[in-house]
């Protein structure tokens, strides 16, 4: 039975037996594994395979749904175009670390149980940050420990969760929660953290860009996923994730209309894309729900698609800072468009794929009378035209000349920018394709005349604002800065606060000290002044003395015994 | 590569191009807003059936969020090496 042996295994094992080739054997190993993965998926019938029994609990490792095929499916594609992406890369550590993460995030979405959940979970976090570390520098070695640190943070909260869960519920299986449930909100905020929820959402701006060319291309496409399956499992239909979800969609993209790096405006603009799912999530109808697992299919893939040509960049020239590029478009022809077709893609143009996936949701949002959440998102849909959409291409590849002249893309990387950006158009143009995968019946036509012509204004007017922004030199400059977010409580707050109290507390501890001192001095002295050599209490008295004492009292006593 | 390759003037580094394709941006926009006028939009929203809404919420959304974005830099800049030190 295909079921007993678990897909993540397939995936890890390819990273095992990548880590023992070399030259093109690893390179058929990286590219066969993906490929195995995608043929086991496409076998399997729904159902529990591959139980095991530890510590008196059944560990489900595969657990299979439509949900789980779903997530199952395009991580093994992402995993495949990662693979061919990183096929020049002649680094041991990225071109293992990527399969077995990939595959310990393939086994976390087939775990059934809580516990299995967890171990994958941790797992993939470990195997993750060996591609933030395989940058090899100073930044990205503090970044990757900032990373991990956050991510272990996450399994902690998940396996308090399950065990709370458990202890009053008697099941440790993985599936409806909800919120109100013993353990909810400790599981809430562990998937929320991998779904960089506000506020716990920067560990991504922060570590992401800072990882290798190839390594972030991996790492935008499974850890926050990740958080969007657990959400879409444990908690659909919970109205506070409107709320949380309209907020990841509209702040971030303040923050990358004035952020240089260009990795890390894609960073941001994942959080807003995440946003948009976990509105869906949180408006729990099959529409929603369809639509949110629905575009984090596409996103995985558009957003790798993104992060390949600005991989590429980076490659070519040494920096992805907007004030540094320009212009490149006469260099990397190929590269422009590919990133062009992730641009459009992202920005929810017809004939691309977030535009039949992301309209389920904001539909879905009206259906359900969240008219102000709609509003949110359309701004947030217009923002994301104009900061992923235009900034990144046009920073990168129009705009001023830099005078970089470089060489095209190699060659693995063009192939993979190809694909990638041919399933981007594939979803666009036949989205029934992607409908029949997902979870939920399908019922919703993207392609109307009102749906066309309300999205083409939208991003026609959002371009033709950058444009006269731009002309009108109000748009502001790209400049070579830092932008405070919430990773400051962590990275200065925190340091600034332990440093405030560890010199207060040295600061008492001396006074402390002092004051000891002087009390334990001026006891001693005192000792010394009267037990000490010749100290009064101290001194030997001669027998004659004492004889002359015992008579005087004697006199004493018979005087007053007379009187 | 050759200098006279990397010379080479392309068809973007004009000025009076760039206006062009500026011009032909605000010529299907305005095409856009026009049809309006002959497709009747179905929206679920009543007020997103006025005629040039999605135009005119794209275009001051997207005004709004670079001024708001720019203003934010006032608060939240610091220099680059800002967490290195």
């Amino acid at each position: 039975m295909i079921g007993e042996w678990p897909v993540g295994l397939t995936l890890i094992a390819g990273g095992v037996l990548a880590a023992i080739a070399r030259g093109r054997v690893r390179d058929a190993v990286t590219i066969i594994a993906p490929l195995l993965a995608l043929a086991q998926l496409a076998a399997l019938a729904p159902g529990d395979y591959v139980q095991l029994h530890v510590l008196g609990r059944t560990l489900v490792l595969m657990h299979v749904d439509r949900l789980s095929l779903l997530f199952g499916y395009v991580f093994a594609i992402a995993t495949l175009l990662g693979a061919i992406y990183a096929l020049q890369v002649d680094d041991a550590v990225q071109r293992v670390s990527a399969p077995i993460y990939a595959g310990c995030t393939v086994a976390a979405v087939f775990a059934g149980d809580m516990l299995s959940l967890f171990v994958f979970w941790e797992l993939s976090a470990i195997a993750s940050v060996l591609l933030i570390w395989a940058r090899r520098t100073e930044r990205s070695y503090r970044a990757g420990m900032r990373y991990i640190a956050v991510q272990l943070v996450s399994g902690m909260l998940l396996l308090a969760g399950a065990l709370v869960h458990e202890a009053a519920s008697g099941s440790i299986g993985f599936g409806y929660i909800g919120l109100a449930a013993p353990g909810g909100a400790l599981l809430l905020v562990a998937f929320g953290i991998k779904a960089s929820f506000p506020f716990l959402h920067n560990w991504l701006q922060d570590a992401y860009p800072e990882a290798t060319e190839a390594g972030t291309v991996v790492l935008s496409s499974f850890t926050t996923k990740l958080g969007i399956y657990a959400l879409a499992r444990a908690f659909p239909g919970t109205e506070l994730l409107v709320w949380v979800g309209a907020t990841m969609t509209a702040f971030p993209i303040f923050y990358a209309v004035i952020e240089n790096d260009l990795r890390r405006v894609l960073a941001y603009s994942m959080t807003n894309q995440l946003g948009f799912m976990v509105v869906g999530i949180g408006i729990g109808t099959d529409l929603a729900l369809n639509g949110a697992v629905a575009h984090a299919f596409a996103d995985i893939i558009f957003k790798s698609l993104l992060f390949m040509s600005m991989g590429a960049v980076l490659l070519r020239t040494g920096t992805v800072n907007g004030t540094s590029l320009g212009g490149l478009y006469k260099s990397m022809p190929w590269t422009t468009g590919f990133c062009i077709v992730g641009a459009a893609s992202i920005s929810a143009f017809p004939l691309f794929s977030a535009f039949v996936t992301k309209s389920m949701i904001m539909e879905a949002a009206v259906e359900q009378g969240h008219v102000g959440v709609w509003l949110v998102l359309l701004f947030a849909s217009a923002g994301v035209f104009h900061h992923a959409g235009i900034k990144i291409p046009y920073f990168a590849f129009f705009g001023h000349d830099s005078g970089i002249r470089c060489k095209e893309a190699p060659g693995s990387m063009l192939v993979a920018m190809a694909l990638a950006a041919a399933l981007c158009v594939g979803i666009g143009v036949f989205p029934g394709t992607l409908y029949a995968l997902l979870p939920w019946s399908v019922d919703y036509h993207p392609y109307t005349a009102s749906h066309v012509l309300a999205q083409l204004q939208l991003l026609v007017f959002s371009a033709l604002a950058f444009a006269v922004l731009m002309r009108t030199g109000i748009y502001p400059p790209e400049l070579r800065a830092v932008n405070l977010d919430s990773d400051w409580v962590y990275r200065r707050l925190g340091p600034d606060l332990v440093a405030a109290c560890t010199s207060v507390v040295s600061r008492g501890l001396r006074t402390l000290g002092a004051a000891a001192r002087g009390l334990s001095t001026g006891l001693l002295r005192w000792t010394l002044r009267w037990h000490g050599p010749g100290g009064l209490l101290a001194r030997t008295q001669s027998t004659g003395a004492m004889a002359l004492w015992i008579s005087a009292l004697l006199a004493l006593y018979l005087v007053m015994y007379y009187a | 590569m050759s200098k006279a390759k990397a010379d080479k003037v392309y068809w973007l580094d004009r000025s009076e191009n760039v206006t062009k394709l500026f011009l032909g941006l605000c010529a299907v926009g305005l095409l856009l807003v026009i049809a309006d006028l002959i497709v009747h939009r179905h929206d679920a929203v009543a007020f997103a059936q006025w005629f040039g809404f999605y135009a005119a919420y794209g275009f001051f959304a997207c005004v709004a969020l670079v001024l708001t974005a720019k203003a934010m830099r006032r608060v939240l800049k610091r220099p680059e090496d800002y967490y290195d030190r």
